[in-house]
């Protein structure tokens, strides 16, 4: 049986982060933080259908730059949730899952997510 | 629930340096992770200066010279130096991997060692892999069939069905893909991990096998099977080149196609 008095071997802190395992838990951080976007969103339509100054006081309140953060870190969710999402589904049916493949897929979803928010922003 | 930080009887304090003799023409330093189950203090890094004119080419060469020459108390499993036995699994540079297979002179800077990440340790670099054989286990790694075999030969299958169990039937089942698994560390109670999942798909892949049904109810599981999101740091690190987290995603396709 298991001693309980025995220490647990240093994880976390010791392993070197290998691209899959960092854009996985990339994954999950940035569906925590759409879960709240949405929220924000919701608000963000509540006040628009509560008349134009409810509206204005809502925008306001992003417009700093503490929510130009905000927005932008939603933008960057949403595209790499959804560019790593994708990627997700082709593991599903059981394609790239060689090493070599989900390397390069990991730095495409990568690149891909600083383009399309670059491109939101910029256009 | 994830536990991230060690608790405190794992915490890894300051430990003992070991310098090299003057005489030393190529000085390479190793920072081991020693606990000592006797003394009752934490587990705490030494570091040993090893000659390596005088050592041989793979980090377990070095351990091995530290053990006979600088400090004998170092204890670490090993058997067949030639990377078929698994015993002499741990992390190394941060990656797992077997101590036999790795030279140390591919790894940048002072040489890490740590046992395997996230399990109980018996002694220095020796982890308690009781939970993980019973894991292997309880898949029932075994041939499985209500058929009688012919009563004048083997139970034969083609050369293409062999080709399938090849590669999963390669694992050596030196731990080192499961305690890579970031949901290995947090849930490896009920988790399987990605050696015993490998081993279940080579049974279930096996054309002489008559148990498919069965082993795919034990696997179908939020936790058994299904707590692999695909993170592949076990592909990324199987020091014999399998592919662990292919073996689940086919297992988990075949839970699905079995549903139509």
């Amino acid at each position: 049986m298991t001693n309980q008095s025995r220490p647990i071997s240093p994880h976390l802190t010791v392993y070197r982060w290998p691209i899959t395992m960092t854009l996985s838990i990339l994954h999950r951080a940035t569906g925590a933080a759409l879960s709240l976007g949405f929220v924000a969103m919701a608000l963000w339509l509540i006040s628009a259908a509560s008349g134009s100054a409810a509206y204005a006081d809502f925008t306001d309140l992003l417009d700093n730059l503490f929510g130009k953060v905000l927005l932008i870190g939603w933008s960057f969710s949403f595209f790499f949730h959804l560019a790593n999402g994708v990627r997700h589904l082709f593991w599903d049916v059981g394609l790239g899952l060689e090493k070599s493949q989900a390397n390069t897929s990991a730095w495409f979803v990568l690149v891909l997510t600083f383009g399309l928010t670059a491109a939101y922003w910029l256009i | 629930m994830a536990e991230f930080r060690l608790p405190p009887n794992s915490r890894i304090k300051k430990g003992n340096h070991y310098a090299a003799p003057a005489s030393a023409s190529s000085v390479r330093r190793f920072a081991v992770y020693r606990y000592d189950p006797d003394s009752g203090e934490n587990p705490r890094i030494d570091t040993y200066e090893v000659d390596m004119a005088t050592c041989g080419p793979m980090v377990l060469d070095a351990l091995i010279k530290i053990k006979n020459e600088i400090d004998p108390t170092l204890t670490f499993r090993r058997s067949c130096r030639e990377g078929i036995c698994g015993s002499c699994a741990m992390n190394i540079d941060g990656g797992n991997t077997l101590a036999c297979t790795v030279a140390s002179s591919d790894i940048n800077g002072d040489v890490k060692i740590y046992p395997l990440p996230h399990m109980p340790v018996v002694k220095d670099l020796v982890p308690d892999l009781t939970n993980f054989y019973a894991q292997y286990a309880s898949i029932k790694p075994w041939l499985q069939s209500r058929t009688p075999a012919p009563p004048d030969r083997e139970r034969l299958q083609s050369k293409e069905d062999q080709e399938k169990i090849d590669e999963p039937a390669a694992c050596i089942l030196c731990a080192c893909c499961s305690t890579s698994c970031p949901s290995y560390w947090w849930n490896s109670d009920r988790y399987l991990g990605p050696a015993a999942l490998l081993a279940a798909y080579r049974w279930l892949v096996d054309s002489r096998d008559e148990a498919t049904g069965e082993r795919l109810d034990d696997l179908e599981d939020p936790f058994r099977l299904y707590r692999c999101h695909t993170i592949m740091n076990c592909t990324q690190t199987c020091p014999k080149g399998l592919n662990p987290a292919r073996a689940i995603a086919e297992t988990k396709k075949l839970l699905v196609e079995r549903r139509h």
